[in-house]
């Protein structure tokens, strides 16, 4: 398949399942095959691309120019056929997980959510595929506005406004702040490809760089960065599948990844540590970093920790790009794939427990680990994955960045990760813990409970994911070396 | 045939005037269908002279027409450049793509016995628009204006069968509409009376040595008040939002498309044409005048129609902010900003007619276009309210659809001046449009219907034709601009004399 081909079939593929979906929604069980069959032919297709990408031979298509100069017009680089093959990839266990999910739970209105997963899928991949700013932009929109649906999908009158903040914030942002800085590059520039070494070097003013970078990193609603965070809490009304996938995978990730592409392509590193325009988002990305961290402390809703916790590790991204070193890119990298696999676990992890008990406060899973020993155990491994600690995957990305740190001299950065990640430890092991080793207050319950997992579909995704937690520790260095074309 | 094409321009007009009488003559006792029949031939006809006369002027130069070849200055000429050419082009299409909508709609909208007279006077209003339009001579206009007003008054009236409030409203639009066209007609006596002349284009040459005469300045004046008056310029904006929401459905869509469009480009044509800004106190007037008020219109507009409860009233309102974009476009003087608001005029109807179209088919259905009527319809008119939403998304400007286009060229205006405050009230306006589609998304797709009236599903293909065909213009003329672009970049060098 030639590269231009997989591009355009990434794109098409999920919407025709989409169709398709849609089509066979009387018999639930073609529907859901529909899904998997759509996840498998779209992760294969963006595999078939991955090896033009090792070869560093250029991979790029021209659709359509809208206004002379802006056009359609995607261009395949490492960061974003990483985040094509962890979105896709993903996508796959993820299906599974919905059908468990999804039936356990006797949700309303399945076909829908199908439906606008897949779309949701398709933007991701435009964004992951997109060669200039502007096509980023309009994909970005539109993952924007297919997801809406999705958060707000059982209609109550808290998933409604929930979805409100969540629009209200994103598209606010991304219009308020977003638009303006890209058209402002656009003015500036000329051009809103993505080009190594960055477009803005010589034409805005150095003094002006620190606001234009504010206008991108504010804009960029989807990296969460504080003090616009407020959606990605907001979005956890939605059923876990969409949290999950969307919520700890292809959204934020897409929110980071554009962070990444506007500092690497639009900006420069070069550019950024040579004049220190990003001095002050290091400061404002630990700071998000470490008040996030301490607000998952305090939550005793699981899937509202978990939300906290992503805000504070998309931080850890921003964080790495804003140091403006090879490391802190490579590192920063590295953790969309890590922080990906071990947050999309725990998602899992919560909603097997409310699927199999209906329990969302983590004070009720007293002893629970004993019932549900699978889901306990991969909990515990994302986990550790996502604090840093060998042999799981996390612990590289994490490593990465702490050298980006020293390779900067910003010493007190290498304090802030340190700090965040014992606070990783307390929020997120007090759980496995609580799992574990306290038992259930009622005397009843001390004696061994029979144990009562999820069903199949909602264990079997989670325990996948473990595992890939565990396999990537291994292959990371594959990860880097995919990955260092881009600052070269 | 070569000499019929010679006639085009006359032609243009002439046909939907004479059809109008012959309206009445033709159908009188006869059966109503007719009368619509013959509309829907006369407008296509229209059409098919207006996309003639388009080409002509896109493959050579400006077209100019002496009636009953009396040699211009001294008889009426009709002077075809590209400007009018591209919205003769917007009236008589949407003409032509909202009449095969007409049939249902009228039919449940306006008192049978009154049919035949509802045609004659979108027939009038048609031929009146096209005639202000095409026109090179100053008084003229005002003749046609004062065609298509009068006939417009008549049409907003016949709402009175849905909602007795359209009588109110074309009252109130008659009294607005007069005094603007009395303003505007002011004006032009003001300059007849140092140039003696009221052909444009002979106008603009002998104003050239006034220079600074005084009754220059006040017949400016006059004229920009009588055409702010009639465009619905925040704060002479008061009779449109009534006049739009009780108006029956068609007409609803025909106005909001075309009638304040053509007063756009009026405006147009006597600031640039006429005037041009080279003029000292003309040049003032754009800083002063037209962007302050431009900027007050959006606002104000968009303000509004997020707290209005009924839809066809919001989309009304929404029409006055859009109306701001037009003529802050025209403020910024340059280059970019005037192909913005050539562009606007195109894109605004085709979402407009798209939105008023959609209502068309709610009111068809469920009677009513109060926002609590529209709950749930999303599930059950999913053609109707998917088209509704795609046309939103256009008004409020996501890449891919008209409305981005525009509000490029906006932007990229406002900076070219260097105004950034402009450039970011315009882009926080879009977020006002966000509100207000959102709203109508929102009671559409995820409320329920308390009261459910009866079985309500998509009305016949007869109405989701048009209305969808509406819809890919949308989304065609946001992904190839090349066309309008064009037409924008040569209407906008012209008017500003660059290549001169």
């Amino acid at each position: 398949m030639s590269a231009q081909a997989s591009i355009l079939l990434a794109l098409i593929i999920p919407i025709i399942g989409g169709i398709g979906i849609a089509m066979t929604r009387r018999s639930p069980n073609l529907r859901e095959c529909c899904t998997l069959i759509t996840s498998l032919a779209l992760a294969y297709t963006v595999f078939c691309l991955l090896p033009h990408i090792k070869n560093g031979s250029e991979a790029t298509i021209n659709l359509i120019e809208i206004l002379p100069g802006l056009s359609l017009y995607f261009n395949v680089e490492p960061l974003g056929m990483l985040f094509a093959c962890i979105a896709s990839g993903l996508w796959i266990v993820n299906s599974l997980y919905s059908i468990g999910y999804m039936r356990g739970n006797k949700e309303e209105n399945q076909t829908r959510f199908y439906v606008y997963f897949t779309i949701a899928i398709s933007s991701s991949m435009g964004i992951a595929f997109a060669g200039n700013m502007f096509t980023l932009f309009i994909f970005y929109e539109i993952l924007t506005l297919s997801t809406y649906p999705l958060v707000a999908h059982k209609e109550t009158g808290e998933a409604k406004s929930g979805a409100r903040v969540y629009l209200g914030l994103l598209i606010g942002t991304s219009l308020g702040f977003q638009l303006i800085a890209i058209m402002w590059t656009w003015f500036a520039a000329g051009t809103l490809d993505f080009t190594s070494g960055g477009i803005l070097a010589g034409k805005v003013d150095p003094g002006l760089l620190p606001f234009l970078l504010a206008l991108y990193m504010f804009g960029i609603g989807k990296a969460a960065l504080m003090p616009f965070h407020r959606w990605l809490p907001s979005a956890m009304v939605a059923p876990t599948p969409v949290s999950a996938l969307l919520h700890a995978v292809a959204v934020v990730k897409a929110g980071v990844f554009t962070v990444l592409k506007v500092i690497i392509y639009i900006f420069g590193i070069d550019l950024l540590a040579d004049t220190g325009a990003s001095t002050w988002l290091i400061w404002v990305a630990s700071f998000s970093l470490l008040a996030a961290s301490l607000v998952a402390i305090t939550k005793d809703n699981l899937k509202a920790r978990l939300a906290y916790s992503t805000i504070s590790q998309l931080s850890y991204i921003t964080l790495g790009a804003a140091l403006a070193s090879t490391l802190g890119i490579l590192g920063g990298g590295l953790h969309i794939a890590t922080h990906a696999l071990g947050k999309i676990t725990l998602f899992m992890c919560a909603g097997a427990i409310y699927v199999a008990t209906h329990k969302t406060e983590i004070s009720q899973m007293r002893g629970l680990g004993r019932q549900m020993p699978f889901t306990f155990i991969a909990f515990a491994i994302g986990s550790l994955s996502i604090i840093g600690l060998p042999p799981f995957a996390g612990t590289w990305s994490k490593w990465y960045l702490a050298l980006a740190a020293a390779d900067t001299e910003m010493w007190i950065i290498i304090g802030v990760y340190m700090i965040s990640s014992l606070l990783n430890v307390g929020y997120l092991l007090s759980i496995v813990a609580t799992g574990f080793f306290r038992s259930a207050n009622e005397p009843s319950r001390q004696q061994t409970l029979p144990i009562a997992e999820a069903p199949f579909f909602c264990v079997l995704p989670l325990c996948l994911t473990a595992i890939g937690c565990i396999i990537l520790f291994f292959l990371a260095e594959e990860v880097v070396r995919l990955l260092r074309p881009i600052v070269s | 045939m070569i000499d019929l094409l010679h006639h085009l321009p006359v032609l243009q007009v002439a046909i939907p005037l004479i059809a109008a009488p012959l309206c009445v003559l033709l159908t009188f006792g006869g059966h109503r269908r007719l009368a619509w029949i013959f509309t829907l031939i006369v407008s296509w006809v229209a059409f098919i002279i207006a996309v003639l006369l388009l080409r002509q002027v896109l493959l050579g130069s400006e077209i100019s027409y002496a009636i009953g070849n009396w040699p211009p200055p001294f008889g009426i000429e009709y002077r075809v450049d590209a400007i009018n050419a591209f919205v003769l082009l917007i009236v008589s299409g949407i003409s032509a793509i909202a009449l095969p909508f007409a049939r249902a709609v009228v039919d449940q909208e306006v008192e049978q016995d009154r049919h035949i007279l509802f045609y004659t006077s979108y027939l009038l209003c048609l031929a009146g628009l096209l005639g202000v339009t095409i026109t090179g001579d100053a008084f003229n206009i005002f003749v046609f204006l004062e065609i298509s007003s009068l006939s417009s008054y008549v049409l907003i009236a016949t709402g009175v069968r849905q909602d007795r409030r359209a009588l109110t409203a074309a009252y109130n639009y008659l009294i607005l509409g007069t005094i603007g066209a009395t303003f505007f007609v002011i004006g032009i006596g003001l300059l007849y009376m140092v140039t003696g002349t009221l052909n444009i284009a002979d106008l603009s040459e002998r104003l050239r040595p006034l220079g600074d005469n005084r009754v220059v300045h006040a017949g400016y004046a006059f004229i920009v008040i009588g055409m702010a008056l009639k465009l619905a310029l925040f704060p002479m904006h008061v009779w449109l939002p009534n006049a739009y929401t009780y108006a029956p459905s068609l007409v609803s869509v025909f106005l909001a498309a075309t009638s304040t469009k053509v007063s756009v480009y009026v405006l147009l044509r006597f600031l640039f044409t006429v005037f041009g800004p080279a003029y000292g106190f003309v040049g003032l007037t754009f800083e002063l005048i037209f962007l302050p008020l431009a900027i007050l219109a959006i606002f104000a507009g968009s303000i509004a129609a997020i707290y209005q409860k009924n839809v066809k009233k919001l989309f009304a309102y929404s029409s006055v902010a859009q109306l701001g974009y037009m003529i802050l476009g025209l403020a910024f003087a340059n280059t970019t900003g005037l192909m913005a608001t050539v562009l606007h005029i195109f894109n605004h109807a085709l979402m407009k007619g798209a939105l008023f179209m959609a209502l068309g088919c709610v009111m068809y259905r469920v009677g009513s276009v109060s926002l609590t009527s529209l709950r749930g319809l999303g599930r059950r008119m999913p053609w109707t309210f998917a088209a509704m939403v795609l046309a939103g998304l256009s008004l409020i400007g996501v890449p891919g659809t008209v409305g981005f286009v525009s509000k490029w060229y906006l932007i990229m205006g406002a900076l070219e001046n260097s105004w950034w405050p402009v450039a970011g009230m315009i882009v926080v306006s879009s977020l006002l449009a966000v509100i207000y589609i959102w709203k109508i998304i929102e009671v559409g797709y995820l409320e329920t219907a308390s009261d459910t009236p009866a079985v309500v599903n998509d009305p016949p293909l007869e109405m989701l034709i048009p209305l969808w065909v509406l819809v890919f213009l949308n989304v065609y003329f946001g992904i190839d601009t090349d066309l309008t672009t064009w037409v924008a970049k040569n209407v906008a060098d012209t008017f500003l004399g660059v290549g001169k």
